[in-house]
C-alpha cells in the first residue's frame, strides 16, 4: 500500500495535527468534560489510522515502529496497575484516591483536581491507542502478506518449474 | 420518546439488509449505520460519554471492515439458503423475542412504587430511558450522584465512577483489552512468519 495522491496527503497533513490534540485534549479534560480515557486512546489511535491510510503503512512504520508501540501499550497498563498499587500504600486499600484525599484535593473545576482520576485517564488513554495501533499495524501486515501469497506460490512453483527444465 | 423508535426502527431495518444483502460493502455500510444509530441514542438518553466512545470505535472499526472488505476480490456472496436451517433459525429467534418480551417488561415509576408497597422486594425494570436509578431512595448510584464530586473531587461524575468507584471494573476491561491485542499480536505473528519461511524456501 503505497499511499494515496497529494490531495489526501496534503489534508491529511494538516488534519492529523488536529486530530491528535483532540484526543490529547478528550483525555486529559476527561475528569471534566464528557470523554476519558478509552475515548481519547481511540482518537490517537484513529489519528495514527489516517496517517497510515494517507501516507502507507511503511511511513507509519518509520514514524512509531511496531516495537515502540507495543512498549507504550505495556507502559499504560503497568501505569495503571501502578497508581492502583500506590493507592494500596499510601491511602491503605486497592484503588483508594490517596491524591485527592491526603496530598492534593483541588479546587472541583479545574484541570489539577480529583486526585488520581486524570493520572488513570492518562494512562488508560496511552494503553488503549497504543494497543489500537498495535492491532491495525498488525492486521495491515498480515493483509499484505495474505495479497503477496498467490503470487508468491505461484512463483514458487514456477521456480519448480523452471529447475525442472 | 417517539425518536427513540425511529431509531430502533432504523437500527433493525439496517442489521436486516445487513444480514440479507449480497454485496459485502453495503454490509459493512449497514454495520455502520448500526453504531451511528446506536452512538444518536446514547446522545438523546443524555449520555454523552458513552456516545462519544461509541462514535470513535465505530468509526475505527468501519475503517478496518472496509478495507478488508476491499482488499479481498471477493465482494459477493451468493448461494441458495438451506430450508431447514432456516426454519430453526427463525424458529428460534421468535423463542427468544417473546421471552425477552416477558423478561425484560418495563414499568414507569409510579406502577413500580405501587407494587412495592404491596410486595416490598418486587423488582421490575423502568421504562426504556427513564433515570429511575438516580430517585430511588435505596439505589447504589444515589450515592455516586449526591457524593460523587464531594468524594473525588471529579466534576464529570461518569470518570469519577469509572475511575475510583468502580474502577476494579475498568481494570478488568483494560486487561481483557490487553490479553486479546496480545493474542492478536501473536497469532498474526505466526501466521505471517510461516509465510514468509514459505517464502524464503
Amino acid at each position: 500500500m503505497k499511499g494515496m495522491t497529494v490531495i489526501v496527503k496534503t489534508i491529511a497533513s494538516w488534519v492529523k495535527v488536529l486530530i491528535f490534540i483532540f484526543g490529547i485534549y478528550i483525555i486529559l479534560f476527561g475528569h471534566l468534560t464528557p470523554g476519558g480515557g478509552f475515548a481519547g486512546g481511540v482518537i490517537l489511535a484513529s489519528s495514527y489510522v489516517l496517517l497510515m491510510l494517507a501516507f502507507g503503512r511503511r511511513f507509519v512504520g518509520e514514524n512509531l515502529p511496531f516495537a515502540a508501540a507495543s512498549k507504550l501499550d505495556c507502559l499504560g497498563a503497568f501505569l495503571f496497575a501502578m497508581i492502583a498499587t500506590l493507592g494500596l500504600a499510601f491511602g491503605g486499600s486497592f484503588f483508594v484516591n490517596f491524591l485527592y484525599q491526603k496530598y492534593l484535593p483541588g479546587e472541583p473545576l479545574e484541570l489539577i483536581s480529583a486526585g488520581t482520576i486524570p493520572l488513570s485517564n492518562i494512562a488508560i488513554g496511552l494503553k488503549v491507542g497504543a494497543s489500537l495501533f498495535v492491532v491495525i499495524f498488525a492486521l495491515s501486515v498480515f493483509c499484505k502478506d495474505f495479497k503477496c501469497r498467490e503470487p508468491g506460490t505461484e512463483s514458487e512453483s514456477g521456480t519448480s518449474a523452471g529447475q525442472k527444465e | 420518546m417517539a425518536i427513540f423508535y425511529i431509531l430502533l426502527i432504523f437500527m433493525i431495518i439496517a442489521a436486516i439488509i445487513a444480514v440479507e444483502t449480497q454485496d459485502l460493502l453495503s454490509s459493512v455500510i449497514c454495520i455502520g449505520a448500526i453504531g451511528f444509530g446506536a452512538s444518536l441514542m446514547f446522545l438523546f438518553l443524555r449520555a454523552p460519554d458513552i456516545a462519544i466512545t461509541q462514535i470513535v470505535v465505530e468509526v475505527l472499526g468501519l475503517i478496518i471492515l472496509i478495507r478488508a472488505t476491499i482488499s479481498r476480490d471477493l465482494t459477493f456472496i451468493g448461494g441458495d439458503r438451506e430450508f431447514f436451517g432456516t426454519v430453526v433459525s427463525v424458529v428460534i429467534i421468535g423463542v427468544i423475542f417473546l421471552a425477552g418480551l416477558k423478561v425484560l417488561q418495563t414499568k414507569s415509576y409510579e406502577e413500580i412504587q405501587e407494587t412495592r408497597q404491596m410486595h416490598p422486594h418486587a423488582v421490575a425494570l423502568p421504562d426504556f430511558g427513564t433515570p429511575i436509578y438516580s430517585i430511588t431512595p435505596e439505589a447504589a448510584s444515589q450515592e455516586y450522584v449526591k457524593k460523587g464530586l464531594e468524594k473525588t473531587g471529579a466534576a464529570n461524575l461518569v470518570a469519577s465512577v469509572i475511575l475510583d468507584f468502580r474502577a476494579y471494573d475498568t481494570l478488568g476491561e483494560a486487561t481483557v483489552l490487553f490479553t486479546s491485542i496480545i493474542g492478536a499480536t501473536v497469532i498474526l505473528r505466526i501466521r505471517s512468519r510461516k509465510r514468509l519461511e514459505e517464502l524464503d524456501v
